[in-house]
């Protein structure tokens, strides 16, 4: 019955729809829904490619390949003449490769005079033995005259063949191991005393010309100094300019003008930072060179915009009533602003901060003008010495000619990746944290 | 929070304060030519190992002239020791330095470098000579006494004996070091041979024209300019595998395994022939020292005698391993006379 009803109703019932274009505009709707996924995969594709690109090539800098030797401590060879005791320095200067490469030779069973054999071990080792030993004989003499077992590094080219990077199909004159040293490589491999093992001379080396002895313990250093002094530096004097100008200043013609320049500085190219760092810090004030105090500052400059800028968001967003009870309760506007305003601002101002160190940490361009770009071996004691920093070892490592130093730079960027990430993170927890909805 | 804040800020003065009265430079610094650089790294690690009681110096790099400009800031704790060179410094940078009150500078040529071309491994041989490169890559050529715009665009074209590859160099720019060497040696030579000089004078040019429109190199993206290092341009022919790209000898020969080098002249680049003077594409290097300097700065006289030493810049030692090509002996034991003697400019 009811169907029969409904079959006969009449069309004219339903009034006629007005075509409001509404398919078009799902249409549109669903379409610019496309646009975005596609936006967002062509961005997450890049970042895929890049991340897998520096961690393919830079997860082999994370190990090293080493021979552990049992090295004989021969006086004969160190202090032939027995004159250690009257002169410090025969300590310093002995032949310690001759040492390593003795120990090499045994291992091998090469008879030792077998001058030809014994000259194809060269490159072999590492240059980089000769402090290695040194430092255990000098810290301790009284291994001379006994054996020791020593993990000696390889040099970078048969790290690079250990590791296999190096074509071994190609002809031997046209590579830099070869087919002997391979063969010794193959036969050290099956003793099981060439080994990769964790490369922690990655942190704690300096700069060096040798791919294998080269670290970033100078540049993770530096770094450390220069974000000490950034938040030193920064964070009060940004803090205490924004709660100046957001809480005290009168709002005038001057404060805008205040407000608009520190936005344009926020923008300024940091290589402009860097020619203003070497004008005033180093030849008006006579700071030295190269040195991280200097790196500090210009960072410093670099990053109190954007402290101020995050700071005065924070300060705004934390809502009149609460000022307005603070002075009605008869606070001071001093207290209001310690008390009540800066603790609730707090969490916004510190992501603000980190997010500012942590684009000064990935800066390379303002350190080149004040010699920071540079080859630094020893550690820096204080910030007035010589020093790099993390994104300039990268930099560095990626001028160089040798093939190992290719992993090193891609390593590098993983570190300086875990870094940036991690600070990044700790932002986000902060928020997520303590940040309040009003 | 108060009493924080107003300690904050006063320990930041006092820092900022301090700053200003370092304590005397103990560390040799340098700074210049990126060619220059590996070697004075070398030296540089080493000096630091030998002599522990002196700290390792500090190499800056950033090229020739930014390396002299520095240097000729004046004398003084906050001015750098040694300029690294790969040309000699020139009259005006000299001039500049004695207005700034650097009045004594002491040369030292530490040996010579080579440039050479090189295309992708798998490629055919190549036999270049400086007409080649000049009739290749000069923007405008000398046909007939006459000069025209470049109309090739080809390498057989250049020459019969050259495969028929489309022109793409990849050349030293223009504030590279090299870029001189690559005009000198290749452009301008080529450009003589071929009367290209000549034609230019023919034209309306006078002499010192005609040889700025020698080395003037093509714009029509067949020579590129690579302003970054070799590894910018062994990327370049690594994608593109019909291109010729300049390189150092050094960088080469590291990475002989991905590259193959071209003769010029019919002679193969190596150290031999460069330390015989046979390989036409060749330079020297320099480093001048402050002589105000040294005696002030700790190390600074150990480091440049270490430098010069045979252990060092002799044809055995680690910087001919890396690529540098030894000076002949006689002139090693000069230059380490002159600068014992404290000779200066």
């Amino acid at each position: 019955m009811t169907d029969v009803s409904i079959d006969t109703m009449p069309v004219a019932a339903a009034p006629a729809r007005r075509d409001i274009g509404l398919k078009a505009r799902y249409r549109a709707e669903r379409r610019f829904r496309i646009y975005g996924v596609l936006a967002i995969s062509v961005g997450l594709i890049f970042l895929a490619i890049m991340l897998a690109s520096i961690v393919l090539k830079g997860h082999t800098a994370f190990w090293q390949t080493t021979v552990t030797l049992p090295i004989s401590f021969d006086e004969k060879v160190i202090d032939p003449q027995g004159e250690r005791a009257t002169d410090p320095n025969v300590l310093i200067k002995a032949n310690y490769p001759k040492l390593a490469e003795n120990a090499l030779v045994a291992k091998l069973g090469i008879n030792a005079d077998d001058k030809a054999a014994v000259r194809k071990l060269k490159g072999f080792l590492s240059d980089g033995a000769r402090v290695q030993l040194r430092d255990i004989v000098v810290s301790d003499p009284s291994v001379i005259g006994t054996t020791r077992d020593v993990e000696v590094l390889v040099s970078a080219n048969m790290d690079s063949a250990f590791k296999g990077q190096i074509d071994l199909s190609v002809d031997q004159a046209r590579r830099k191991v070869s087919d002997q040293q391979v063969a010794w490589m193959n036969q050290l491999k099956a003793e099981g005393v060439m080994a990769e093992h964790f490369n922690s001379g990655l942190f704690t080396f300096g700069a060096s010309s040798r791919p294998e002895t080269s670290g970033m313990g100078v540049a993770i250093i530096g770094s450390f100094y220069m974000m000490a002094i950034v938040l030193l530096l920064a964070l009060p004097i940004g803090v205490a300019a924004s709660i100046y100008l957001e809480e005290f200043a009168k709002k005038n013609r001057f404060t805008d003008l205040i407000e608009v320049n520190i936005n344009n500085l926020a923008a300024v190219p940091s290589i402009v930072f860097g020619l203003l760092g070497l004008a005033v810090f180093v030849n008006f004030l006579g700071m030295p060179r190269s040195a991280s105090i200097v790196g500090g500052l210009v960072l410093t400059l670099m990053t109190l915009p954007t402290i101020i800028i995050a700071t005065r968001a924070a300060l705004a967003a934390v809502p009149p009533s609460i000022r307005a009870a603070a002075l009605g309760l008869g606070a001071s506007r001093m207290q209001m602003v310690f008390h009540h305003i800066l603790p609730l601002a707090a969490p916004g101002i510190l992501t603000g901060t980190i997010i500012g160190l942590a684009r000064a940490l990935g800066e390379t361009a303002p350190l080149l003008l004040i010699g920071m770009v540079a080859f630094v071996a020893d550690y820096p004691a204080t910030p007035f010495d010589p020093a790099t920093a993390l994104p300039v070892q990268i930099y560095m490592w990626a001028n160089e000619a040798e093939r190992a130093f290719v992993e090193r730079m891609s390593g590098a960027i993983i570190i300086l990746l875990i870094f940036l990430m991690a600070m990044n993170i700790t932002a986000i927890v902060l928020r997520r944290r303590f940040e309040r909805r009003w | 929070m108060k009493r924080y804040l107003l300690t904050a800020s006063a320990a930041a003065l006092v820092l900022a304060g301090t700053a200003g009265f370092a304590s005397a430079r103990d560390q040799i610094q340098v700074a210049g030519s990126s060619t220059v650089l590996p070697y004075a790294k070398i030296v540089a690690e080493q000096f630091g190992e030998t002599f522990t009681n002196f700290k390792t110096p500090v190499v800056e790099s950033g090229g020739s002239g930014a390396g002299i400009k520095e240097f000729c800031k004046g004398v003084g704790e906050n001015t750098i020791d040694i300029a690294n060179s790969s040309r000699p410094i020139k009259k005006d940078e000299v001039q500049s330095c004695i207005d700034a009150g650097v009045k004594e500078i002491q040369e030292v040529k530490i040996g010579y470098d080579g440039i050479v071309f090189a295309t992708d491994i798998n490629g055919p041989d190549w036999a270049l000579t400086p007409e080649d490169v000049y009739k290749a890559l000069a923007a405008k050529i000398a046909v007939d006494g006459k000069l025209v715009d470049n109309p090739n665009t080809k390498w057989n074209q250049v020459n019969p004996n050259l495969p028929d590859w489309d022109i793409a160099a990849y050349i030293p720019g223009e504030k590279h070091g090299t870029r001189e060497v690559f005009e000198e040696k290749l452009l301008i030579a080529g450009c003589k041979k071929l009367g290209g000089v000549e034609a230019g004078t023919a034209s309306g040019l006078d002499e010192k024209g005609a040889e700025a429109a020698c080395k003037a190199v093509r714009k029509d993206g067949k020579a590129v300019d690579i302003d970054g290092d070799y590894t910018e341009t062994l990327a370049r022919i690594d994608s593109n595998k019909t291109g010729v790209g300049v390189f150092g000898l050094a960088f080469y020969e590291n990475n002989a395994d991905k590259l193959k080098v071209a003769t010029v002249g019919g002679i193969t680049p190596s150290v031999e022939t460069i330390a015989k003077g046979e390989y036409p594409v060749s330079r020297p290097l320099f480093f001048y020292v402050k002589k105000a300097h040294l005696g002030v700065v700790p190390g600074l006289k150990e480091y440049v005698d270490f430098f010069l030493d045979d252990q060092m810049v002799g044809p055995e030692g680690p910087l001919a391993e890396y690529g540098l090509v030894a000076a002949p002996d006689a002139e090693r034991a000069a230059q380490r006379e002159a600068f014992d003697a404290g000779k200066t400019m």
